[in-house]
């Protein structure tokens, strides 16, 4: 990320997929004459999704690239994001700051961020300088000055920044190895900041190769959210965008896959720093793009219901009834392209040790699996997602992710705007089935983060 | 509520923002029958309905030894109030679907409740209760209390948490604002629910109210909930008088630790938010370190010589001390060759002050940035709502305010530079020791 926020935080909540589908079909009906999403594809191959909000004289434009961490070649890890950064850099016609600087001119807000799966570009600004913008990152899709001067600046900021984010953070330690653990193959085993051996040997020509190869309109997501019509957007987009030539086709995204995963492992790190332990157990699990029907969904169902919230199950026993956590809850990550992953965490309290924590958890996960949920469960958490995606709505940014995202994994604007009736499909059965099928402990990976002293028993 | 909402609800004014664009947003001034006064935007195109609301308080009210009072507090709002235990309590707002937060600040103690119009109602009157009859019972207060004591033992070994907190110290001294928000292990253990009801009685009031509701609610409905949820309230705070104080400034606080990136923050003096330099100082703040890709801060230690991911300035103005604050990390090996830097930048903006061309760009972009910083979501209007009334700005503030800052000259900022940026700051420096420089 240019700067602040992890981009790289692979815990992200459930916060994606199932998001905005929700709302635009419950709200479409209440909000009435809420225009509705739309969503067109350039001569050269940019897709475009315009989703109109007239609230407030703003408007959020953002440029995804499908190209992530993930995407990058073997030792080359961390150029998906060092690039990133090369991107306020200046053009040819824009010298650097020149775009930065036009941004601040007129009150707008700028960043970007790099995951697993995408990079994306964003400014947030008044209505009127939409086309300005677009002008200006249309110029730097393929226009980009790259000095070795400015790469080898910017390198120590990314190293300022990797330490920051994770070397001097002990949380960050563990999750970075948990990762680079739960993923025995894949490339979502590898931080998206890169390795810092690997960062400090990318070159120039690395750099270049990477931009030529990722940055052309065909593989590239325009979303526009805000204050504006889609003929508006339209007509700016072909102005500015489609005025860059078409790029090489580029081949399927094909990663190493998993393997079929037959260990339990453990990854801890004990530090001087941490006072209070916790632990976390995980697995991987399909993506929205490779679950089989109606799965993703159930995974979604099942986070909520087991440890999603004050009311889970999971903060429940744990933490309400037993006493015994200060916090215990569930993850489902969402619009990844190929894989998710899922897991429980905890913290004890009181006199409580991290051994009864996890024993807790052990045990709400088995008897998830032998029990299943309710249907009043499957019903709450249902209910509650959807309610998600009415507020979700309410914040151009969030939506404008929202649909990034899905489309930049392998997602449609049709997968979104059709989850209500896929969520409806979801039985208590399959939700029993993703829990025996995903929560198996003698192949999950457990982290614990422990104070330096203690020893895990 | 029906049967109240026809009642004289007045509308005392309406303002339009004067946008280049389509969308406006208009502030309606709303009074209740019973005198509960708040700043709608009422919004339809989407079906919920926003409040924020603030009543002036704080940690600063907590009371010497029960450290920890108003964040304890703020952590029970949802865990009983009235006849309904925290378990029936919490099942209700999630069958509404509404989402119910509560936090204490320093000066305020700030609460949020998103619903579905549709269930508006019923959602107003379980705030109702959580704003007037919390219940504080013993359960959920252990319960609460030992996960706010956990959190406090997390921070104990953390230098980076260790060292903002004794630099607190260091500049507040006997201040309130020297005290940790969520108490000491001691004083967090001493607070009894009777403290709790107490403590609720007498910051709870409607003199001390502000409220800001965005969404799918018009002014006649508003009134009638106003007086539904906080009608009940007494009429006035019982505040303890709480001194404004000048920060103790031209010190160094150091925490040794073997950390591969050196964390650095100086602080200087800050200004007053009604004071009338309040603009220029936020002007040349702005310049110096703010929010944008292009301040002085940024582009001396991170673009031009890769010292840093940030390098930033603030000014954090609360009611009762103010300072400006700069902020970086950077390699332990290079933390003296950025507190050169930051040094450099400093006294090139006091003795020179920024340029014209720096200052007309400053101006466009807090002009230009408020309706994006402040307007683009409910959350966000009506926290802009809650604070423009707090700092008792006017409903006509979001009208004026480009006027007030296109009114700064550069004289002014330049004077604002020298009155913020001569002192000898503070300076926190968490990482190894003797790898710091100066």
């Amino acid at each position: 990320m240019r700067y602040s926020l992890a981009a790289a935080a692979r815990r992200a909540a459930f916060a994606g997929f199932l998001s905005l589908a929700a709302a635009s079909v419950a709200l479409a009906a209440e909000a009435g004459g809420d225009a509705a999403v739309a969503n067109f594809t350039l001569d050269n191959g940019l897709d475009v999704v315009v989703i109109p909000d007239h609230r407030a004289p703003v408007v959020t434009h953002m440029l995804w690239y499908k190209v992530g961490s993930a995407d990058e070649d073997p030792g080359k890890s961390g150029i998906a994001h060092f690039f990133e950064h090369l991107m306020f850099k200046g053009t040819d016609t824009y010298p650097s700051g020149e775009f930065s600087q036009a941004v601040a001119a007129v009150g707008g807000n700028e960043n970007a961020f790099t995951s697993y799966d995408f990079t994306a570009y964003y400014q947030q600004v008044a209505p009127t300088e939409l086309g300005d913008m677009m002008r200006f990152e249309a110029d730097r899709m393929r226009h980009l000055v790259l000095s070795e001067e400015n790469i080898e600046t910017e390198r120590r900021v990314v190293l300022e920044e990797r330490r920051q984010r994770t070397d001097n953070v002990p949380g960050s330690i563990l999750s970075e190895e948990l990762n680079a653990t739960l993923y025995q193959n894949h490339p979502y085993g590898i931080p998206v900041i890169g390795w810092q051996r690997e960062i400090e040997g990318l070159t120039h020509d690395d750099l270049k190769a990477f931009y030529d190869r990722y940055y052309t309109p065909n593989n590239a997501i325009l979303v526009v959210a805000g204050d504006v019509e889609a003929d508006t957007v339209r007509q700016l987009a072909e102005d500015t965008y489609g005025k860059v030539a078409r790029g090489p086709d580029l081949p399927p995204r094909a990663r190493p896959m998993e393997p079929d995963q037959k260990t339990a492992r453990t990854v801890t790190f004990s530090d001087p720093r941490v006072s209070v332990p916790n632990l976390s157990i995980n697995w991987f699990a399909p993506s929205h793009r490779t679950a089989k029907k109606g799965e993703f969904e159930a995974l979604a169902i099942l986070s909520q219901v087991l440890g999603e919230g004050l009311r889970s199950r999971l903060y429940q026993e744990l933490v309400v009834k037993q006493g015994i956590a200060a916090s215990a809850g569930s993850y489902l990550q969402g619009n990844a392209y190929d894989y998710s992953a899922i897991g429980v965490y905890g913290e004890p309290r009181g006199d409580a040790d991290l051994a009864a924590v996890e024993e807790a958890l052990n045990r709400e996960i088995a008897r998830i699996k032998t029990d299943g949920i309710t249907a009043e469960e499957l019903e709450t958490a249902r209910t509650k997602i959807l309610r998600d995606q009415v507020f979700l709505r309410d914040s151009q940014v969030r939506s404008a992710n929202l649909f990034g995202s899905t489309l930049a994994t392998g997602g449609s604007v049709d997968d979104i705007t059709g989850l209500p009736e896929r969520l409806a499909a979801v039985t208590v059965d399959q939700v029993q089935a993703a829990a025996q099928r995903y929560l198996d402990l003698s192949h999950a990976v457990k982290g614990y983060l422990l104070p330096a002293e203690e020893k895990r028993s | 509520m029906r049967s109240f909402s026809t009642a004289a609800t007045l509308l005392a004014l309406i303002i339009v923002l004067a946008l280049p664009a389509r969308a406006a947003v208009e502030i309606q001034d709303v009074t209740s029958d019973r005198g509960v006064t708040a700043w709608l935007v009422e919004d339809h195109s989407l079906p919920i309905i926003t409040f924020q609301f603030a009543f002036k308080s704080g940690t600063v009210q907590d009371p010497q030894g029960k450290e920890g009072m108003a964040n304890l507090m703020a952590g029970l709002f949802d865990e009983g109030a009235g006849d309904l235990t925290f378990d029936v309590f919490q099942k209700r707002l999630e069958e509404l679907g509404a989402e119910m937060s509560f936090q204490a600040g320093s000066d305020t103690i700030i609460g949020q409740i998103r619903m579905l119009a549709e269930n508006s109602d019923a959602v107003l009157d379980l705030l109702h209760l959580a704003v007037t009859r919390p219940r504080f019972d013993a359960d959920p207060v252990e319960r609460i209390r030992s996960q706010i004591a956990v959190g406090i033992r997390s921070d104990e070994r953390n230098p980076n948490k260790q060292g903002y907190r004794a630099l607190e110290q260091a500049v507040y001294g006997d201040h309130p604002y020297a005290r940790p928000d969520e108490g000491t292990l001691e004083s967090l253990a001493s607070i009894t629910p009777d403290d709790l009801k107490t403590f609720h009685a007498r910051v709870f009031a409607r003199s001390n109210l502000t409220v800001g509701v965005v969404g799918a609610i018009d002014a006649a409905a508003l009134g009638a909930a106003l007086d539904k949820v906080f009608g009940d309230l007494p009429e006035d705070a019982q505040l303890t008088p709480v001194e404004t104080m000048q920060p103790k400034l031209d010190q160094e606080v150091r925490v040794d630790y073997p950390l591969p990136q050196s964390t650095l923050q100086l602080v200087y003096p800050g200004i007053e938010r009604d004071d009338p330099e309040f603009f220029a100082a936020y002007l040349m703040n702005q310049i110096l370190g703010g929010g944008t890709f292009s301040s002085r801060l940024f582009n001396e230690v991170r673009e031009k010589r890769g010292l840093a991911y940030g390098a930033t300035s603030y000014l954090n103005s609360r009611d009762y001390a103010q300072t400006l604050a700069i902020q970086t990390a950077t390699s332990s090996e290079q933390a003296g060759a950025a507190l050169t830097v930051i040094g450099d930048v400093v006294d090139g903006m006091r003795d020179e002050g920024p340029t014209q061309k720096e200052l007309d760009e400053a101006k466009t972009y807090v002009i230009g940035s408020y309706p994006i910083n402040n307007l683009d979501s409910s959350t966000a209007i009506a926290r802009t709502l809650v604070g423009l009334q707090q700092d008792d700005l006017g409903i006509d503030y979001i009208q004026r305010r480009a006027d007030l800052i296109n009114a700064v000259t550069l004289d002014d900022v330049k004077k604002a530079a020298q009155r913020l940026l001569s002192a000898k700051p503070a300076m926190l420096v968490i990482g190894p020791a003797g790898q710091n420089g100066g």
